[in-house]
């Protein structure tokens, strides 16, 4: 139980870096109603990026910038793919996850891991986060305002601030129109194709940026840690959903819910964890999470679809003010 | 107003499915004129108008709108020129988004779409009067969500958004279709009055011959991909029931009028 509490602070930290990822997730999944696979691998290419930059000696702004970017490529390599090559979005997700495990390891000099060397206090001081901000702040030995908690937590209210204003905008309405009704779209001049590509670099690029923020916690770049993102996205948006869907209708909280489904998802992990089970069994416990959710609310839409049907369940736009 | 010269178009090509839907198709559209379109099922209506509209390429001919060329150009481009309202309710708008966000989208048909805001305050008061018009109390429930809504209702707004911006053309697919007789008679009716107020150059499917023919100043009939019929002015005024249907049996050789067009 005391190992469960002491792991709260860090299972808090890295369920809002995958909050992050999340909510790019929910872009794809919830906004664009496209299940989207890249981010398995454009998680770890955010991650390889700011690794190899940062230890290049760059900014650690310019490494972050660069990783987002690269992020946002692999979104649009994704969306080409599905929109002007035709292939179905699945696969095209498919195609670029497994082209980029190449680029992957290629990005990090054909290694499997790429450490950031902390030993020295300089170098270790200039990340944004990482795992030894999370005592260091409640110590004393660095400002509290660097504890992971607070400094992700801030990239997250400025990214939904920003997501919530995009998506309010011409562009962003044209994107929410694309994915709830691609006929009604283009009937109304949207060139649903590059609402589509746009949705996925923007995505892809969230994905990317909380990917170089993990690698900065952990300090570490390491080939395999997007596998299986895709599902703890999923789960974290299935979470938020099913918990604050009844109170959160405003957008910019429903954002908000898929950050803190990442975060529920996380300390339930450590909760799990605690019990002794082998952590070989999480991401089985994960897939099979997801699975039956996802069952859930189809069977739910199936029983109740006098006036919606299955894929208008849990979209969002309705009642967001954006 | 819309010039189609000389357009085929056959689905699935060289398959056991192939269907050649449309068969040297040429109509022309003066400004203003409202024109209904009857056919039995299968005859190609919903095919003409989708290639009007630019659903998919024709396989041959032309097509301009108001002198422009748009044959080779895409769907949500020539949507610039075009309204229209589907025979399927739940495809017209965005069943997820709020009333007034479906009508600002429609504003924005055929215009950039920039990064200033999506709807703005003084527009929403302009979509309460245009609400007003169609009588069906939806003015009142500006942000509530579309799926929310009855059929009759979705196909009231997808009417109301298709003529938003004055469409140079206004495409309707038997668009009361779907709804009962009474929601049905109320939207054709709010249809007719918008297309005499703006003078709208219409093409209007449908299965009922009575409407056909007390709509509208043209009708055409279809037939196997062809117009078998074409009717204006004075005998279009005259026109009935009986009289079109011993038409439709001399232009298509037989007596099978009374299965193919009397479905509604
Ligand atoms: N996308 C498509 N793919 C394949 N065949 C199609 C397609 N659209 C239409 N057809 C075929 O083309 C023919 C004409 O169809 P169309 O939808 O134009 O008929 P319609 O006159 O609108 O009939 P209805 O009154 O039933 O709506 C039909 O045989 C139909 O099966
Ligand atoms: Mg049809």
């Amino acid at each position: 139980m005391m190992g469960f509490i002491s792991a709260l602070p860090g299972a808090i930290s890295q369920g809002l870096i995958w909050g992050i990822m999340a909510i790019g997730v929910y872009i794809t999944f919830k906004i664009l109603d496209i299940a989207d696979l890249t981010v398995d691998g454009s998680f770890c290419t955010g991650g390889a990026v700011f690794v190899v930059l940062f230890t290049g000696g760059h900014n650690v702004w310019v490494a972050l910038v660069a990783a987002i970017l690269a992020g946002m490529l692999a979104g649009l390599v994704t969306g080409v793919l599905h929109t002007l090559c035709g292939i179905p979005a699945i696969l095209a997700g498919i195609l670029t996850q497994l082209g980029l495990w190449s680029v992957n390891i290629a990005i990090m000099g054909m290694k499997a891991t790429v450490a950031i060397n902390v030993t020295t206090p300089e170098l270790l001081d200039k990340l944004l986060v990482s795992l030894r901000f999370v005592r260091d702040a409640v110590t004393g030995v660095r400002p509290f305002y660097r504890h992971p908690i607070i400094v992700v937590g801030l990239f997250t209210v400025v990214l939904i601030a920003l997501l919530y204003w995009f998506f309010g905008t011409e562009q962003g309405s044209a994107l929410r129109a694309t994915g709830s009704n691609h006929n009604m779209a283009r009937a109304q001049g949207i060139n649903t194709n590059y609402s589509i590509v746009l949705g996925l670099i923007i995505s892809n690029g969230l994905v990317a940026l909380s990917g170089c923020l993990l690698a900065q916690y952990n300090s570490a770049c390491e080939i395999n840690m997007g596998r299986g993102a895709i599902v703890i996205g999923l789960a974290a948006v299935i979470i938020g959903e099913v918990l604050f869907s009844k109170i959160f209708h405003n957008f910019a909280l429903k954002l908000l819910s898929v950050a803190l489904g990442a975060i529920i998802y996380y300390i339930v992990l450590q909760a799990v964890l605690a019990t002794g089970l082998n952590a070989n069994y999480l991401k089985l416990l994960s897939a099979v999470v997801v699975a039956i959710f996802l069952a859930a609310s189809y069977w739910k839409s199936k029983y109740t679809r006098k006036k919606f049907r299955p894929s208008d369940i849990g979209k969002i736009g309705g009642e967001s003010d954006a | 107003m819309l010039e189609v010269k000389h357009i085929y178009k056959t689905f699935n090509p060289g398959t056991i499915n192939e269907k050649t839907a449309l068969r040297d198709v040429s109509l022309r559209l003066e400004e203003g004129e409202f024109v209904t379109v009857i056919g039995g099922n299968g005859a190609g209506k919903s095919t003409l108008l989708n290639a009007v509209a630019g659903t998919w390429p024709v396989d041959a001919g032309s097509i301009s709108i108001d002198g422009v060329d748009v044959t080779g150009m895409s769907e949500h481009k020539r949507a610039k020129y075009i309204g229209r309202v589907f025979q399927d309710p739940m495809m017209g708008t965005a069943a997820s988004m709020q009333i007034e966000e479906n009508l600002a989208l429609a504003a924005r048909r055929g215009k950039r779409r920039t990064l200033r805001p999506g709807i703005t305050r003084a527009e929403r008061e302009g979509y309460v009067e245009r609400l007003k018009i169609l009588d069906l109390g939806l003015e009142d429930r500006l942000t509530a969500r579309v799926g929310l809504l009855s059929g009759g209702q979705r196909q009231a707004l997808t009417l109301l958004m298709a003529t938003l911006i004055k469409p140079k053309l206004l495409l309707l697919d038997e668009h009361t279709a779907a709804l009962d007789p009474k929601t049905a008679a109320k939207v054709l009716d709010a249809t007719e009055r918008i297309i005499a107020k703006d003078n709208l150059t219409t093409l209007m499917i449908t299965h009922n011959m009575k409407d056909a023919i007390a709509h509208g100043n043209r009708l055409i009939m279809l037939y196997e991909g062809r117009i078998v019929i074409d009717v204006a002015g004075e005998e279009k005024k005259n026109l009935t029931v009986e009289q079109l249907l011993s038409l439709f049996s001399k232009v298509s050789g037989s007596d099978e009028a009374d299965d193919t067009l009397l479905l509604s």
